[in-house]
């Protein structure tokens, strides 16, 4: 049975939503209208972006200030209950997914942006604050939020911390862990501690970088310091199209060898470029088995060298075309067709789930067709788009969930992606987390040794297994024992 | 998995097997910050880590090499094929560096240390080897142990093998140095400054990246002072300081004594030693139970504590 089974199971399934004392207290603490209970609500954040279903939320409280999540905690204490940090909800692999009715607490009403300190190049956040309205508000200060998630529009700085997002500009300028410099975080305990600092070299171990990526497990953050980077003077975006994916994997990985970083290389196939076009219209060739959109960015002088050679690498693997983009409106346009990739997607079948490994660049060709492969033998359609500079896949399944078994072999095909993608040296997952998507599939990449000092780590954190329970790490490395649903009122959260 | 990344290698079972399970222990690299964290506690047995570069693949920009190698070592290796790392070349090894977690001087055209360490392995307090992270450059799969081991000082664990994302060396790299430029607004011209070092009087900045870039960048410079042709300057020696990079425009306000400061960064080396303030309390208590976790009896680096400079 899995660990979502489990807790479902644990749960029972009456529908009254009133009848916990923890309700009470919860609402004396913020305000009754911040503290939601209805069906409605509770459905709506017993999900998140992933195909997961099945998670059950208690309470879902908006807090607004670090005081008010302090409460929370304490609370959650005393009711010895669970507690589940929520930003937008895009997570992909499930992390926000509530288990056996916690209290939910979405930090999307602490959207404030609290300083810009470009003294010390950072800027303070609420964990609420939209990851492209950050970029909005420095742009005219001539700085950018260098993160940029294809779902940058919604999810917010707390997922982005939580789940250590990445974007197409994360090649050349790094995931969150290198653009965040100071969390504070609430801790499972109820409180406020400052996980590094404004200084380069912290005392202590390094709690800041293990916080980041830490899915909402080690504690809620309240004020995060991003860093600020420099907006670009000059850019170059650079189309290309192939006449096979083959050829496109192995442009972006001699790009590499060649000793270029670009600010970003993102690769689709034809299926997907079909339906982007569709869908925006944004200039990509329909007929090439593949593009390669490559971006270099820095000081003017220099910024044609290494333009230059990623075409002429380009070439050298039977580029049929390349373009670069005439001005910021075309680049603008191809980036919306990148970033609009999921919901053209959305125009062809009405369910998908996207995948996120990382491969070795190398491997990137090899692994692809076997992908294809897969899809091929489990009767399913998919896409690729991907960040191919950093060797992570996104491999799409569109399906359409109303035909009869189709689940099962979009689960089957998954598994046999993770392994393919294992087998030629990779990773679980890039950027979207392990959450409950990927927690079976753990002790593939790791020992029983490995995973128990993970658990330590975040026992260090969290000792009662408090905050996000049943996440992350697999059953019987993990505090995801039912202990923290002991004391939900039978009946009550159904 | 590729057969080369975490296969079973006797060289590290032979560490596990020095480090065991009892008695308190420490492992040495060449002693270059033997001090930092102060002092071993007397009687404390000392081994040392396995040597030699296992495997290095320059299209990926990562390198697998055991703690024991020094990092000169290393370097050389990789200049052959035109990258470098963002570990500091102070004489020291590599599972020191990593150990003590201090990034180059360089760090602004190098990266920063803690972000390079991709994955590590590791012989806990039990005598058990330990892998955490993975060999790709981006990676959330589970608790970052990579990161908490990485500066932990060796008091978690005993480092075995790391395996370091390494970057290409810039086509061009320049030193120039000025008596009359304000240092904070040269590191504000530039789009990437490279390391801006300043002691007070006189200021070194390294420019790096394409030639013609370089040399757009002198330009840029010499409309904010005057600016000569210098040697690269060896690495700074002294207490470190860390400070938020606004604390260097106010050095009167600090007690450094005769210094040289990282612009832009905030690390300090100077003559006096910093006075740090005590950890937040409730870091404090992660931290104690971090070594309750993963080394209950304390028999890994006694009298050590990590951060302590
Ligand atoms: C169309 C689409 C495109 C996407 N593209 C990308 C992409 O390019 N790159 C990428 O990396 N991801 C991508 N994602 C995944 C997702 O958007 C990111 O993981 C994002 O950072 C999640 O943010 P969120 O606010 O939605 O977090 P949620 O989904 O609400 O939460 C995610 C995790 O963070 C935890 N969490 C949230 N807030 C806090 C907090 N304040 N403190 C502690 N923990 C917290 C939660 O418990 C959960 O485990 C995409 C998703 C979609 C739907």
């Amino acid at each position: 049975m899995s660990l979502l089974d489990r807790f479902r199971d644990r749960v029972g399934s009456s529908a009254a939503t009133t009848g916990d004392p923890l309700v009470d207290d919860l609402r004396a603490a913020l305000s009754p209208e911040r503290v939601k209970t209805d069906g409605a609500q509770r459905s709506l954040l017993g999900k998140d972006a992933s195909v997961f279903d099945g998670g059950s939320a208690g309470p879902i409280c908006y807090p607004v200030s670090t005081a008010e999540v302090v409460e929370i905690m304490r609370i959650a204490q005393v009711h010895e209950r669970a507690v589940v940090p929520r930003g937008a909800g895009t997570g992909l692999a499930g992390g926000a997914i509530p288990l056996g009715a916690p209290i939910v607490v979405a930090v999307t009403k602490m959207t404030s942006i609290l300083e810009i300190d470009e003294a010390n190049g950072v800027a303070w956040v609420e964990p609420g604050v939209i990851n492209l309205d950050l970029t909005r508000q420095l742009t005219p200060l001539g700085y950018h939020f260098a993160p940029d998630p294809s779902s940058q529009q919604v999810c917010t700085i707390g997922g982005n911390v939580a789940n250590n997002s990445g974007g197409p500009h994360c090649l050349a300028y790094g995931v969150t862990n290198s653009h965040v410099a100071a969390i504070e975080v609430v801790s499972p305990a109820g409180e406020v501690i400052m996980l590094g600092g404004l200084d380069p070299e912290p005392d202590g171990y390094d709690l800041r970088g293990v916080f980041v990526g830490s899915e909402g497990t080690l504690g809620i953050a309240t004020k995060v310091a991003v860093r600020l980077t420099k907006n670009r003077p000059a850019v170059r975006t650079l189309l290309m199209s192939f006449a096979s994916v083959r050829d496109a994997a192995n442009t972006v990985s001699d790009v590499i060898a060649a000793g270029i970083v670009p600010a970003a290389m993102e690769v689709m196939d034809q299926r997907i470029t079909e339906a982007v076009e569709n869908y925006v219209g944004a200039g990509y060739p329909t007929d090439a088995a593949a593009v390669l959109l490559a971006e270099v960015d820095g000081p003017d002088e220099g910024i044609d060298i290494d333009a230059d050679r990623i075409a002429e690498i380009g070439r050298g693997n039977h580029a049929t075309m390349v373009r670069v983009a005439a001005d910021d409106t075309e680049r603008a346009l191809l980036w919306k067709g990148r970033k609009t990739a999921f919901g053209a997607v959305a125009q062809i079948a009405p369910d998908y789930y996207l995948h996120d490994t990382v491969v070795p660049r190398s491997a990137l060709a090899d692994v692809l067709d076997e992908i294809y492969a897969i899809a091929d033998r489990h009767d399913l359609l998919i896409m690729n788009v991907f960040h191919a500079g950093d060797g992570n896949l996104h491999p799409l399944i569109v399906f359409d969930g109303r035909d009869e078994g189709v689940l099962d072999r979009v689960h089957a095909a998954g598994g046999e992606i993770i392994e393919a993608s294992l087998a030629a040296g990779g990773v679980l997952s890039g950027e979207h987390g392990i959450g409950v998507e990927k927690q079976k599939y753990m002790d593939r990449l790791f020992s029983d040794a490995d995973l128990e000092h993970q658990n330590r780590l975040r026992r260090a954190f969290d000792p009662v297994c408090r905050a996000n329970p049943g996440k992350v790490l697999p059953m019987g490395h993990s505090c995801a024992d039912i202990q923290q649903l002991r004391s939900v009122p039978t009946g009550v959260w159904g | 998995m590729t057969a080369t990344l975490r296969n079973a290698d006797p060289v590290l079972d032979e560490f596990a097997v020095a480090v065991g399970a009892e008695g308190t222990l420490s492992v040495a690299g060449n002693r270059t910050r033997w001090d930092v964290g102060g002092p071993l506690a007397p009687d404390t047995r000392i081994i040392s880590a396995p040597t030699g570069i296992v495997e290095y693949i320059p299209e990926e920009m990562i390198v697998t090499v055991r703690a024991g190698t020094s990092v000169d070592e290393l370097h050389r290796t990789l200049a052959e094929r035109g990258q470098w790392t963002a570990l500091p070349e102070r004489g020291g090894t590599v599972g020191g560096a990593v150990a003590v977690g201090q990034s180059d001087y360089r760090r602004p055209a190098r990266g920063d240390l803690r972000s390079a360490v991709l994955q590590v392995r590791y012989v806990s307090a039990e005598g058990t080897l330990v892998t955490g992270g993975g060999p790709t450059v981006k990676n959330v799969s589970g608790f970052d142990l990579p990161r908490l081991i990485t500066g932990s000082l060796g008091t978690l664990g005993c480092i075995a093998e790391v395996i370091l994302r390494t970057n290409p060396i810039p086509a061009t790299t320049r030193w120039l140095s000025s008596t009359d430029a304000d240092p904070f607004a040269i590191h504000a011209r530039l789009l990437r400054p490279g390391p801006v070092l300043w002691d007070g009087t006189t200021t070194q900045v390294m420019l790096f990246g394409h030639d013609i870039d370089v040399t757009a960048d002198v330009d840029r410079l010499r409309s904010v002072g005057r600016f000569d042709d210098c040697d690269e300057p060896s690495a700074p020696a002294g207490h470190r300081w860390s400070v938020p990079p606004a604390a260097l425009t106010n050095m009167a306000a600090l007690d450094t004594g005769a210094f040289v400061a990282e612009v832009g960064v905030g690390i300090i080396h100077a003559e006096r030693a910093q006075i740090r303030p005590p950890l937040d309390p409730g870091a404090r208590l992660i931290h104690e139970r971090m070594k309750a976790e993963f080394d209950p009896t304390g028999r890994l680096n006694p009298g050590r504590i990590a951060g302590v400079r």
